[in-house]
């Protein structure tokens, strides 16, 4: 296994009277597509909430390439080179295509070249470049959310249930994205319900319940295990698909 | 980056889906609307044209107090009460800023008459953007996320400012000198139109030009829409939406500043509690507009304006609960304002 990219180590995060998060530790290797699994509620999202530092870790450590970041702010995180598609998908409805584009390329307009590589992927946001992304359906809205995530090269890119509620044609373009983003040695650490989808991107599986890790191993051996399926996530992988 | 081949385009369907929301012109039809049909009940088109004009200089000046209020309530979710402390303390230091520029005013010179008003402006600007900046550091920031404690200790800050203001300037009412040049009205035809009224709507149309432009055409413009929008989102893109709250918290304290300064020379006289008198018609304006909504903003000052006028001409009665009528009216039809902005 490659050195670990980010590590988190006894993780607590309580949301009010809420302790969500209930020691942690897992590590996302650099490079490669790491999938966050779990029943509904088991903390993924909180997870990467609390790696993007929009909820405080209340104990534990986070490290980012060797680095610390559980005391960071969130846009320091960001800026160390994580990038973050949220479940809500975070758009900004009354921005332009173009303008949400602009936005998430810090360091000044986007590279046309890799502008032309994302809509290889997404031809939608070309067609609707300077359409008020709030008028984009929802499968473009979330070709928009990764190609904001992509827009310059980060180090890891934290992806929350990307395929929730998109047509399949979308969803057989964000694996060629997401592994055309592997290739690029960027590390992505992948919340997902939809197993074809984790086990045709996943190389390391990391299985949540009740706020804490439960198993971590590569991701073939778990979608070949249905019965360590069953036990980890209460149900076969196979039963999902 | 490896470059590939990118793959073939999923079916035309899926990516190319017509999209389903068109731009709302409905609210900039209201005011002409509004503008016609009060043409028959006033019926005289000279009163009209004059109720009219008098709508729009008044709608300009609330626009200019009010824009910067709905901008800091949309990026931070910030009540600030204390907004009201900002058109006072700027109306007061025009006040003291004009009272060295006696001979600018007096003259009928036009251009004295405005590089005063210029001088005046700035001076008003510059102490309440200082002031923005401390109120936002010491009253505001620690409670953030706290509607109600903002909305008392925001009313508290503006009862401090107002008592400190009677302690610095007095308490008497203070008149406002308006320069000689900008004095009477501007005769289009049997049509008189107040001089300082169209200063009024040029600097409201220059101060949402401007707006406008840093808004639509800046990365800064870029964040702050972005930010009212999702906040949250901002920060995850790796940018500081407190110091662009606090930079729009400054810019908007300036511009209540500069709007005090307008409404102290359009009433003549002054008195600590200017501001909190307007307040009550920024707030309707904003909520009328749609919370964080700019242009929003704009039409609802100018719906504000107009109705007041209109209603004060026709019956004087019902004048004071005109404004709520109509903000009721508005928020039966569209709960959110008339523009509001998408949020998160």
């Amino acid at each position: 296994m490659a050195e670990p990219l980010l590590t988190l180590s006894g993780v607590h995060t309580h949301i009010g009277r809420y302790h969500i998060l209930q020691g942690v530790d897992f590590a996302v290797p650099a490079g490669g597509v790491t999938v966050l699994l779990g029943r509904n509620g088991a903390g993924k999202t909180t997870t990467l909430r609390t790696i993007m530092g929009l909820w405080r870790a209340s104990a534990g450590t986070l490290t980012f390439d060797g680095r610390p970041i559980g005391s960071l702010a969130t846009p320091d995180i960001a800026r160390a080179g994580i990038a973050y598609v949220p479940e809500t998908m975070g758009i900004f409805a009354d921005l332009t295509v173009r303008e949400n584009m602009l936005l998430a390329a810090r360091s000044g307009p986007p590279d046309p070249g890799r502008l032309d590589w994302i809509f290889g992927f997404f031809p939608a946001l070309k067609t609707f470049w300077q359409q008020p992304a709030g008028v984009l359906s929802g499968g473009q809205k979330q070709m928009l959310s990764i190609a904001r995530a992509v827009v310059e090269p980060r180090r890891l890119i934290l992806v929350d249930e990307p395929t929730k509620g998109i047509a399949p044609a979308i969803i057989e373009n964000m694996i060629r994205a997401f592994r055309e983003l592997k290739r690029s040695d960027t590390t992505i650490l992948l919340v997902e319900q939809n197993v074809r989808f984790a086990s045709a991107l996943g190389d390391h599986a990391v299985v949540m319940d009740d706020g804490r890790i439960v198993h971590a191993g590569p991701m073939a051996a778990l979608a070949a295990d249905a019965a360590l399926q069953g036990r980890l996530l209460g149900l076969s992988l196979e039963s999902h698909t | 980056m490896t470059q590939t081949t990118p793959p073939a385009a999923p079916p035309a369907a899926v990516t190319t889906a017509v999209p389903g929301r068109r731009f709302d012109a409905v609210p900039l039809v209201l005011v002409p609307l509004l503008a016609l049909v009060a043409l028959p009940l006033v019926g005289s088109i000279n009163s009209w044209i004059t109720l009219t004009v008098a709508g729009l200089a008044m709608g300009m000046m609330i626009f200019v107090i009010a824009s910067g209020l709905t901008l800091i309530f949309g990026l931070m979710d910030v009540l600030n009460f204390g907004h009201g402390a900002f058109i006072a303390v700027g109306a007061y230091v025009a006040l003291s800023a004009l009272g060295p520029l006696a001979g600018w005013i007096q003259t009928d010179a036009l251009g004295w008459n405005l590089a005063a008003l210029l001088v005046a402006a700035l001076a008003a600007m510059a102490v309440t953007g200082v002031l923005g900046l401390a109120f936002e550091r010491v009253i505001v920031r620690p409670v953030y996320g706290q509607h109600l404690k903002q909305i008392l200790i925001t009313m508290g800050g503006l009862i401090v400012a107002e008592q400190l203001i009677r302690v610095v300037w007095g308490a008497d009412q203070k008149p406002m000198p308006l320069p000689a040049g900008l004095r009477g009205a501007v005769l289009f035809g049997d049509i008189a139109v107040e001089k300082f009224r169209l200063l009024a709507v040029v600097v409201g149309l220059s101060v949402l030009g401007a707006m406008l432009l840093v808004l639509n055409r800046t990365r800064l413009g870029l964040l702050i829409r972005a930010g009212v929008e999702n906040g949250e989102m901002v920060e995850a893109l790796g940018y500081r939406i407190r110091r662009l709250f606090v930079a729009v918290f400054v810019a908007g304290s300036a511009l209540a500043g500069l709007g005090g300064t307008l409404w102290a020379l359009y009433r003549e006289t002054l008195t600590a509690d200017i501001g909190a008198e307007v307040m009550v018609l920024v707030f309707i304006v904003i909520i009328i507009g749609g919370l964080g909504s700019v242009g929003g903003c704009f039409i609802g000052a100018l719906l504000v304006a107009l109705t007041a006028n209109y209603t004060g001409y026709l019956a004087p009665k019902f004048a004071l609960v005109s404004n709520i009528v109509l903000m009721v009216a508005v928020l039966m039809v569209r709960p959110n304002g008339l523009w509001p902005v998408a949020k998160r």
